[in-house]
Formats: C-alpha cells, structure tokens, sequence
C-alpha cells in the first residue's frame, strides 16, 4: 500500500521541517487526488444549481447530484431514495434527534446510549429528552472496553423506544456488538441509530444486513472534503418523518398560509446542497473500492498490530481498552505516566508527529475512565510501517525529555 | 523555535513550583480557571490589601506549560500592587500574541520571557494564558471565570 501516499498532496509538506507523519486520521483523513480533481472538475465543468435550472448545465449538476447519491446508496447497500445528504455525523444525528426523536418519543420512554459516545451522538438526545420528558439510559463498557451480553440485557427493556450508538468508539476503537443490539431492539420494538463516522473508514457498513434503522458518516474522516455528510434511514420511517430544515427545494407547494413537502430524500434537503462535496464522497468511495477493502483492513491491521506491541514494549503507557489487534479499529488512546497529553503530543510534533490530545469531544466517557484527557494516535491507509516506528521511537523520549529518568 | 529548550525551561521551572501550590489564607479572591478544550482546571487564590497582592498561590492539574506559567506568574505579582500585576498582564499578552517581541521591554517579567517562544505554537497559547486569564478576571472582581478558549486572550 505504500505507493499510495503519492495520491495524498498533503503528504509530502514538511512539518516543522520535517516529514509529515500523519497520526490524527480519527479527527479528519487526507485528501486523495483522485477527489480534489473529482471537486474541482465539478466547479469547472458542471456547476450549476441542481433540481432548479431547464438548461443543460443545470441538468448535469443534477445528475452529478442523484449519481453521487447512488455511489452513496451503492456502498451502504441501500436504495438512493433512503440517502439524504448532510453537512456531517452531527446533522445526520440532529436530524433524527428533531424530526424523529421529538416526534415520536415522549415521557416514560427510554433512549439508550453508550457513555462512550461523542457528544455529537449524545447532546441531540439530551435535547430530545428535555423536550419529550423520555429518559436517557447510559450502557457502561467493562474495564477492556467492551460492552457485555449483561449489560445489554439490563440496559434494553421494554421501555426503550430508540438506542444511539457509536458503531466504534473514537477513543477505544472497539467494534461494539451491534448484532446483540440490533436483536434486543426488535423485541423492545426499539429503533437503532448507528453512528458509523469511526467505523466507515475501516471496514464495509452494509446497512441491510446490520438491520438497523439509521446510519451517519461523515465524508470528511471517509478522506473526502468537509462539509459533506450522510444520513441514511429505513424509507418507511423517513416517509413518516417532518422535515428538519425547512426552505427552498425540500416543498411540494408554497401558499401563503401553508405549504406541502417534497417527498424524501429531498424533503430533507432544504436550500442549495453542497454538491461539489457529494462529488468528493462520490469518489473517494470510488477510490477506496478500487483499492479493496480487503486490502485496507489487512493494511490497517498490520498497523494496529505493529503499534499496540510498540506501546505496550514502552514502560510507563496506560493503554484505554482492549489492546487486542483484532478488537481495535483505527485507534489508540493511551497515556504517558505523569506526563499530560497536551505535553506528549507537543513533543511528538516537534519530531513531526501528529496526535491528538484532549477530551476528544467524549467527556462522559473521560470522567467514567476517571482521567481529564489522553493522547490518541489513529491510522489511516497511507500510513506505513515507518510512520508507526518514528511515532514509537519518538514517544519512548517523552518521559525523559519531561524531566523523568525512564 | 526549539520546542524541547523551551520544555527544558518549563520542567526546572514546575520543579520549583511546589512553593506556590498552596491555598491562601484570608483570601480576597478565589477564582477556578478551566480551558475547556483540555480539562486544564486551576484555582487561583490572592490576598489583595491596601492595593498590594500580599499573598497568592494555586492549586488544580494541568499541562506542564499551564502549571509553570501559574507558577512564573504567582513569583512575579507576589508583593506588587494591582497597577503593576496589570501592567504585567498586558505585557505577557503582548509577548504571547507576538506583539511586542523587544527584550529590554520584557525584562520586568522576568523568568517569563522563557515562555516567549509559546507565541509560535498557537496550540498552546490558551495553555500558557490560563493563570493570567484567571489572574486578570480576579483582580476585576469576577467571583466566576468564562473561562479561555482557543484564539482567544
């Protein structure tokens, strides 16, 4: 997979004179060429406002429009009439937190969540549950970061009505068992809503086979452009929903005092749509289909396996959940003793490294690990082996450099 | 600017920060700092009599550049008046902002000029303006800091 990198400009900047070693592909990936042309061919060629203009040119921004919808629908193995685009994860989920959420839920209800959600899947259901009255229900990994048959079991009840969660956790990267759950919520007559921003990048979302009744991505961490995201739902539960945005394109008709909605997808595409970033997620599918998902995972899985054995070699490094290969997508979160992360990850970019440090937009979870914050390194598939050696090399001088003698 | 010299400075300086985490007794002003992006989390206590700051000390977690810029600054105010711990204020935002960058001008900081090269790592910014963030809402009377965001001083 080395030869790769060539497709990624960004690659070859230097960072503080040195090479980029990009690490933080959890918070955004890269950008391949093969979608930076795909964009910019769209602005030069196509450009035109879609679904409104008779002339030729607006005919082909509407095409570019539904077929990256259909490029869409294809990767998820739905129908291109159950994928409405969004600006990212986080509208996707607002957008069920309004028009479903609100709607259908009410007092005595209960939503469930992971603590290990990002706030993006967790502040939306605090709203909806302020509105509605239904009560959020949190489900706690055990000290390996998995969530358990009994914890399910306890958890999903009769009461539940809608269950939230990441498919993997952008701190521990752990694959949650969305099968038990999906199952659970059948016999609760519970829906799923499967965040899928940390999981797309890794591996196949086919979301027939997972069953489940929502899922959001966004394009920008899919190594397509920001502002551009997904949400996918069950058509019948989409038909029944009121929009969220209201305004040009999404309307049937306008009168005075009223007005009727377009049906879906665009009853949820409210104002001119960032087409040119559906022409990057267009292609960066394209892109990631012509280089296997096999090969990805296999690639991504070498990596995994090379870092979690340099972490664990170095004293001194708290590892946060499962440091198994095969459980872990994408990323590590770790620390280094009495060493705060803003700190580590300072040092490790003075050598050129990118990490992130922080909360990672997780409190919930933070507190529950009973740390502030920590260090996470995460892959993408342009990382190499080398990448993965100067991070392990460089983090093995940070306590020493901190003043501490091993 | 060489990141790991100016990480050498920060470690001699937190080494000798022990002498000001303390809590102040008969405080004037009690006031919690938080940079809300990293959980960075001081409490910055002051005994201001007669316009003079007779005592101050902190205590709370953070990275190693919040925790010495705390410290640097509580070595710097102790025992001036307020007009000059203003004065100080805005000389080390103008040393961070990159502002003013002439040496005789920052001389009266002190120890603090260590912290200059901070103004090229604007990730770090907000890390090192924490204390004088908390110290500046504090000498104005606010018994509640907003806080420190990014890009802001």
């Amino acid at each position: 997979m080395k030869i790769i990198r060539d497709d990624f400009p960004i690659l070859s900047v230097l960072e503080n004179g040195k090479p980029l070693i990009y690490l933080d592909n959890a918070a955004t990936t890269s950008k391949p060429l093969a979608v930076l042309n795909a964009v910019e061919t769209y602005y030069r060629m196509d450009n035109a406002n879609p679904h409104r203009g008779v002339y030729e040119l607006g005919a082909r921004a509407t095409k570019a429009h539904e077929d990256s919808r259909k490029i869409v629908g294809d990767f998820l193995n739905a129908s291109s009439d159950e994928i409405v685009f969004t600006q990212n994860a986080t509208e996707s989920l607002n957008l069920i937190a309004y028009s479903y959420g609100i709607e259908f839920l009410k007092k005595g209800d209960e939503i469930v969540l992971s603590v290990a959600e990002h706030h993006s899947n967790l502040v939306p259901w605090q709203r909806v549950s302020k509105i509605t009255g239904a009560k959020l229900v949190y489900l706690y990994p055990d000290n390996m970061g998995h969530l358990t048959e009994e914890e399910l079991d306890k958890k999903i009840t009769s009461k539940t009505r809608l269950i939230a969660v990441a498919q993997v956790s952008n701190i521990l990267g752990i694959e949650i068992p969305i099968d038990s759950i999906v199952r659970r919520a059948r016999n609760a007559g519970a829906v799923v809503v499967l965040d899928c921003a940390q999981s797309i990048p890794h591996m196949i979302v086919d979301v027939k086979a997972l069953d489940v009744d929502f899922a959001v991505f966004s394009g920008h961490k899919l190594y397509a452009p920001m502002g551009i995201g997904v949400l996918y739902g069950k058509k019948d539960l989409l038909d029944k929903m009121p929009p969220f945005l209201t305004g040009g394109d999404m309307i049937g008709s306008v009168h005075e005092q009223s007005s009727t909605y377009a049906e879906v997808p665009r009853r949820f595409e409210a104002g001119t749509r960032n087409v040119g970033g559906e022409v990057g997620l267009a292609a960066a599918i394209n892109y990631l289909n012509s280089l296997g998902w096999e090969n990805i995972k296999n690639h991504e899985k070498e990596l995994m396996t090379q870092a979690l054995k340099g972490l664990t070699d170095i004293p001194h490094i708290t590892i946060y959940g499962d440091p198994s290969p095969d459980k872990r997508h994408g990323v590590i979160s770790f620390n280094v003793e009495e060493v705060h992360p803003h700190d580590t990850a300072s040092l490790l970019d003075s050598d050129g490294i990118t990490v992130r440090a922080g909360h990672h937009c997780a409190q919930p979870l933070m507190e529950y690990l009973k740390i502030n914050s920590c260090v996470r390194v995460s892959f993408g598939i342009y990382n190499t082996k080398e990448d993965v050696d100067i991070f392990i090399n460089s983090l093995k001088n940070v306590r020493g450099l901190m003043g501490y003698g091993s | 600017m060489d990141l790991k010299a100016l990480y050498n400075q920060i470690i001699v300086e937190n080494s000798r920060a022990v002498h000001n985490r303390h809590k102040v007794e008969h405080a004037t002003a009690v006031l919690e700092g938080v940079n809300p992006s990293c959980g960075d989390d001081i409490t910055l206590e002051l005994k201001v009599s007669d316009g003079i700051i007779k005592d101050a000390g902190f205590t709370g977690t953070g990275c190693a550049i919040s925790q010495a810029s705390t410290s640097m600054m509580i070595d710097l105010i102790t025992g001036k008046t307020v007009e000059e711990a203003k004065n100080f204020l805005n000389l080390f935002y103008g040393m961070i902002k990159g502002d003013i960058t002439d040496d005789d001008q920052l001389e009266v900081l002190d120890d603090i000029v260590s912290l200059k090269g901070i103004s090229h790592m604007p990730g770090r910014v907000k890390c090192a303006v924490l204390a004088w963030h908390t110290l500046e809402e504090a000498l104005d009377g606010k018994t509640e800091s907003k806080g420190c965001s990014d890009g802001e001083l």
